[in-house]
């Protein structure tokens, strides 16, 4: 009971929410709706009007006043055009009023996701957070669609019931009566059907990500031949949604006749009671034909009421999710402080850095070290050693737990939002291109001249195969680049940070799909490159390695050891046996093939 | 031979109306069960509405204006009949109505299991045409419109198409004359509908690309959150979202548009109905052929009359957003599985190494130019081979003709002698496995992404799997084990890790030709050798094939095949070729020394 008070009350505030933001256009298409209730009844008091004095006199006196039957062909065709401009009002009001107030909740949903920190959208799943922008949404401005009608209603049977009573009000007591009834039938729907919508509605996004994580992965999909399996884990889902809807369905089977016959009913007893009034000489036969179509006309409309509770459960559940994201906080704080803008390279320094995803383990820890202007760093470590996620500090895409990153002497968090992205790129690991034409992946709206980016393409060793593509410049990607080949993917995901001409490159291993002819090319332009960017390069590779002025060597989450590379090969087994890994094969015989062992 | 790959995504727009629903009952066979008797129900149902005007002539005619003066007994006695008259149209609307809700739901749920299921089924290329988001929205939000249709809109039009003609008939039966009044009244309507319908179904195809380029501009803050980070284009990003918002809000707001007019063109329409029915019954009542009674009932049954029109004219245009969504739906449906499975008709291979043969094969990308050509190849079954060449000379798209995402547009490719158009798909990925570049996990646990390599496999196997491998290290330095969450796309992961993970459930499938390409081209190089080990000791007695840039790998491989150009260069094992001075891979081999040597 308190659930189902919890639901309309709930969906009332939800319009409240939207009635406060578009007044104008609500209180319009009320008025117009207002005007359409009220005509309606007109219909009726013409129709009593023209029974009385048109109708039964000329069946009567056999007599007809033609001046009085254009008067009522008048009246009904002027009660007809006011009617329509009612009609046109309410509607496309409502429309108006629903999709803008569809666009106000993406544009703050999507400013949401704009500025939430990475942490926040990876614990949510891609999937749902385009349901949240799609669905919800609209699910969330549903009712708006049916509101000014159903306002109109309620005018309407304001007017209709004075109406009633002024005809007649016996007639009018009794056929009221179907109002209470109604009422009562919709509090049942309500609740019967209220939690049915709201589980629906949680089916169909589950449903959604089911589909799109599955079509995310449809290459691994298909090489493995899982798609049975596959289809059986949608069809689980999907015939969960369908239960409900056919369950949701049977309820609704019921309510609506049952919300039909009720006024049918009315007229039936106010008709009897009407004869036995008429012979008692209360009243005349006008008012019970006036009564009863009353109570016929308002019967459909009194549906739209229905309609509008029917969608509170879907709406406050779809604006409960919305205002989740709306309601997220994290974001993160940004400083005023501007980035030095020059053309030498930045000075980085890592001061007792320490972050960590799990609370129980730290990842990094106490990690520290420089890197003056327009030097190189590599960084080396094992797999999962935590590299990609100090680059990822570095763009600040994280903020550490402990310690700080200062570029020029100023921590990354006091510098003014925007202002980091000025002097520092990176270049993440997995290369990702939006579905947009290879110009914009590299600009991403900066503003550069062609020739700019024909020398950052050819810095990355990108421009031969963009020039061979069939539009250049122009050519569309597709999602996530999928008509390139990886090596060029990266290729082109490098070129977006060098056009930028940053003071600060950050490379996580970023040529590892390039071959090595081409990685040599590509480190030769960076090395000659006539900006003094300074460098960090996550890398595995001697050759990446080697470019760099000094080495950090991360394990275990800490600096294990820091040098130039052949000071830590020297003194560090452990580094050595990293880095050194493809030198040893010829130090297993064993384990080569004959052919090999004959070539050494 | 006809190329197989890459047809583009059918998107359903050249088929009509009538047909898409026909095609869509044929995807939807429960659409049409029991459909004789719900038709049946709804015309019992329709009959319910004529009651009340029926009732209310009768007493007009007979209760109020009867030979005696008003008769109250009568009055009551009809209002009994038609009262259970009513509880029997009512129930059998309940009747109809939770019949059309029951096999619309079981229909539209095996539709959309269908289209799933073909997706996956298209060729990895046509599914690259289209969107994910879209795709998505195909099997969701595109059914959900249908299913809003089939159970309210079509719903209604049985039932309002029912009334119409219902009241049609009764008013026919009263006076022709004023029934012909009455269609003459709504005749603009009538003939207007073809006109909006054309109207409001390009309006909705508008109102379609909108919503689809909005969803994508939508994806983007989303899938690149981290690119659009790093690169403060916030506010670029944020335009081009606004942007697409408002196109959309703009086109929507214009399809209403002519929903509305059509609309009220209705409400006139009853209007001028009313007032013709009133003047041109006192005219006929003059000549004395009908009743005050009757031209009372007419009020009510235009009344009944008008309801169901509008009804149904809003239907109709409603219908046209639907039928858009179900023909893209079908369009699904329509779109060719190019990479036809022979099925159970199809050769199997036997669990044992294969040999692999491509016989002049030239292959294009749709609408691209020949990326690989004349490419004969012969690989001995339980051999290594090693493939290496620049990026972008067509390595990766020779592991994919070989593992059949693609068919090759000239030529053909043979496991054991068998052109792979004739191995049925099940025995091809029981045998061959590919593990690309980029692992793709799914949102579950470390042993739940390792067990979709092998369905049956216990998590003690997953294990064992593991320590074969070379992983044992790496797997007890993690915090969950083998239950660790991968987190979306594996994103949780390392790069490096989330290889792993994809080449440990190729491991776990036990193929009998594994095809790598670059599957550890982010994995340390101490861990990366001591995996390649590994494999070498795994892979005795199967086919491999390699894709690296790491010349490690050619170099412990039984032979190299060179790629340059899409064309094959080279040939032969590692020492070989490398002596073979100016030669393509004398090049890459000088290069990856230099590296080494730093
Ligand atoms: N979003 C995340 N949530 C939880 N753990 C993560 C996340 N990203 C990375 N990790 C974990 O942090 C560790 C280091 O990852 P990463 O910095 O990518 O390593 P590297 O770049 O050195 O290979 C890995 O064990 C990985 O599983
Ligand atoms: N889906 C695709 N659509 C169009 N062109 C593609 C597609 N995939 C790859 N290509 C093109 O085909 C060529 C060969 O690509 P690929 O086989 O991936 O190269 P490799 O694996 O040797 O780096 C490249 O020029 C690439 O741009
Ligand atoms: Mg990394």
């Amino acid at each position: 009971m308190a659930k189902r008070r919890g639901t309309t009350s709930a969906g009332f505030a939800v319009l409240g929410v939207a009635i406060r933001r578009e007044p104008l256009i609500f209180t319009l298409s009320t008025i117009g709706s207002v005007l359409f209730g009220a005509l309606t009844v007109a219909d009726a008091w013409v129709l009593g009007w023209a029974t009385d004095h048109v109708v039964l006199p000329a069946f009567e006196n056999g007599e007809i006043d033609s001046s009085l039957l254009w008067a009522v062909f008048a009246l009904f065709l002027g009660v007809a055009l006011l009617r329509a401009v009612g009609i046109v009002a309410r509607r496309l009001g409502a429309g108006v009023m629903q999709y803008r107030m569809q666009a106000h909740t993406r544009r703050a949903v999507t400013r949401q996701y704009l500025s939430l920190p990475m942490e926040w959208h990876q614990r949510h799943p891609t999937g749902q957070l385009l349901s949240n922008a799609n669905s919800d949404v609209e699910a969330a401005w549903g009712p708006i669609a049916p509101l000014p009608m159903a306002v109109g209603t309620v005018a309407m049977m304001v007017i209709a019931i004075v109406q009633m009573f002024l005809a007649d009000v016996v007639m009018a007591v009794v056929g009221l009566l179907v109002f209470p009834a109604v009422v009562v039938a919709n509090l049942f729907y309500q609740r019967y059907s209220s939690p049915l919508m709201t589980k629906a509605q949680q089916l169909r996004a589950e449903l959604s990500e089911v589909a799109h994580e599955s079509f995310d992965g449809a290459m691994v999909v298909k090489t493995l031949g899982r798609e049975s399996e596959e289809t059986e884990r949608f069809a689980e889902t999907a015939h969960r949604l369908r239960d409900v809807n056919m369950r949701a369905g049977r309820i609704r089977a019921a309510f609506d006749p049952t919300l039909a016959a009720l006024p049918s009913l009315g007229v039936l007893v106010v008709l009897a009671v009407g004869v036995e009034r008429v012979l008692g000489g209360a009243t005349d036969a006008g008012d019970v034909v006036t009564v009863a179509y009353l109570l016929t006309i308002v019967a459909f409309p009194i549906r739209s009421i229905g309609w509008l509770l029917g969608e509170f459960p879907r709406s406050v559940v779809g604006f409960n999710r919305v205002r989740s994201v709306l309601r997220a906080t994290g974001e993160m704080q940004y400083g005023d402080a501007p980035a030095v803008r020059s053309q030498a390279g930045a000075r980085l320094a890592v001061e007792g850095l320490a972050y960590r995803y799990d609370p129980e383990q730290h990842l990094l820890e106490d990690v520290t070290f420089t890197v003056e202007p327009g030097r190189t760093v590599a960084l080396v470590g094992a797999t999962a050693s935590g590299k990609s996620t100090l680059t990822n500090l570095m763009a600040r895409l994280v903020d550490p737990a402990e310690g700080r990153i200062l570029l020029d002497g100023t921590d990354l968090r006091d510098l003014a939002r925007g202002e980091l992205a000025q002097v520092v790129s990176v270049v993440a690991q997995t290369a990702f291109l939006f579905d947009d034409t290879v110009r914009d992946n590299v600009t991403l709206g900066a503003d550069v001249s062609d020739e700019e980016v024909w020398a950052a393409l050819r810095a990355a060793q990108a421009d031969g195969f963009v020039a061979a593509l069939p539009h250049g410049l122009d050519t569309q990607l597709g999602e996530r680049g999928a008509s390139l080949s990886g090596g060029q993917r990266q290729r082109i995901s490098l070129a977006r940070a060098l056009v930028r001409k940053p003071r600060l490159l950050v490379l996580d291993d970023a040529t590892s799909a390039v071959d090595p002819e081409v990685e040599a090319r590509i480190l030769e332009a960076l090395r000659s490159g006539s900006h003094d960017s300074t460098l960090v390069v996550v890398a595995y590779r001697k050759a990446t390695i080697s470019l760099a002025d000094e080495v950090v060597h991360l394990e275990d989450g800490r600096v294990a050891d820091r040098g130039t590379h052949a000071e830590l090969l020297a003194r560090s087994p452990a580094y050595a046996h990293l880095v050194n890994a493809y030198e040893m094969r010829a130090d297993v015989p064993a384990e080569s093939s004959a052919e090999m062992q004959e070539a050494e | 031979m006809s190329t197989a790959a890459g047809t583009s995504m059918d998107t359903g727009e050249e088929i009509g109306a009538i047909a898409t629903i026909r095609r869509g009952v044929h995807f939807s066979p429960e659409l049409k069960d029991g459909i004789g008797w719900t038709l049946v129900l709804a015309l019992i149902a329709s009959i319910g509405q004529v009651i009340v005007p029926v009732a209310v002539q009768r007493t007009i005619d007979h209760g109020l204006n009867g030979p005696d003066g008003p008769d109250v007994a009568f009055t009551v006695e009809m209002g009994i009949a038609a009262a259970l008259a009513l509880a029997v149209t009512s129930f059998a609307s309940y009747l109809m109505t939770s019949r059309l809700f029951t096999t619309s739901e079981r229909g539209l749920a095996t539709l959309r299991i269908k289209a799933f299921r073909h997706v996956h089924d298209l060729p990895l290329l046509t599914q690259n045409t289209e969107r994910r988001g879209a795709l998505v929205s195909r099997v969701t939000s595109d059914v959900d419109q249908v299913s809003q249709f089939l159970v309210y809109g079509g719903l209604l039009f049985v039932v309002s198409t029912g009334q119409v003609l219902v009241a049609t008939i009764v008013m026919v039966i009263y006076s022709w004359q004023l029934a012909l009044v009455v269609w003459v009244c709504f005749a603009p309507l009538f003939l207007s509908i073809r006109y909006f319908q054309r109207k409001l179904s390009d309006a909705y195809s508008v109102v379609r690309r909108q919503v689809g380029a909005m969803l994508s501009a939508i994806s983007e803050p989303v899938v690149g959150a981290a690119v659009v980070r790093s690169y403060a284009v916030e506010d670029r990003t944020q335009a081009r979202i606004d942007h697409a918002i408002d196109e959309y809000k703009t086109s929507s707001t214009s399809a209403q548009r002519f929903t509305v007019i059509s609309f009220s063109l209705g409400g006139v329409s009853a209007g001028l109905a009313n007032a013709g029915v009133l003047i041109v019954g006192v005219w006929l009542g003059f000549a004395g052929d009908i009743t005050a009674g009757t031209v009372l009932a007419f009020a009510f049954l235009v009344s009944l009359f008008v309801g169901p029109v509008q009804m149904g004219t809003q239907i109709l245009t409603d219908a046209q957003n639907a039928i858009a969504s179900w023909r893209r739906v079908i369009g699904i449906l329509d779109t060719p599985a190019d990479l036809v499975d022979p099925g159970p008709d199809g050769a199997t291979l036997p669990h044992e190494p294969v040999d692999v043969t491509f016989r002049d094969v030239t292959f294009a990308y749709p609408g691209g130019p020949p990326v690989l050509r004349d490419i004969d190849l012969e690989i001995a079954a339980g051999t290594r081979i090693a493939v290496v060449g620049e990026t972008g000379s067509g390595k990766s798209t020779i592991a994919k003709l070989l593992t059949r995402l693609m068919d090759p547009t000239e030529g053909a490719v043979l496991l054991d002698g068998i052109d792979v158009r004739d191995i049925a798909q099940a025995s091809m990925r029981r045998s061959v496995v590919l593990v690309p570049q980029e692992g793709f996990l799914f949102d579950d646990s470390i042993a739940a992404n390792v067990r979709y390599g092998r369905l049956d496999a216990t998590d003690e196997e997953i294990v064992a799997a593991a320590d074969d491998l070379g992983l044992g290290d790496w797997l007890a330095g993690l915090p969950g084990g083998i239950a660790t969450q991968v987190g979306q796309r594996g994103e949780s992961m390392s790069a490096g890790e989330r290889q792993l993970v994809a080449l440990w459930r190729a491991q776990l499938a036990d193929p009998d030709l594994l095809v790598l390409d670059e599957a550890t081209s982010a994995v340390d190089p101490a861990l990366e050798m001591r995996i390649s080990r590994a494999l070498e000791r795994l892979m005795r007695g199967r086919t491999s094939v390699t894709i690296a840039h790491r010349l490690t790998t050619a170099e412990g491989a039984d032979e190299v095949i060179v790629v340059d150009k899409g064309r094959i260069v080279q040939r032969g094992p590692h020492a070989v070729l490398a002596q073979q001075e100016g030669s393509v891979y004398a090049g890459l081999y000088a290069s990856w020394v230099a590296q080494q040597a730093s």
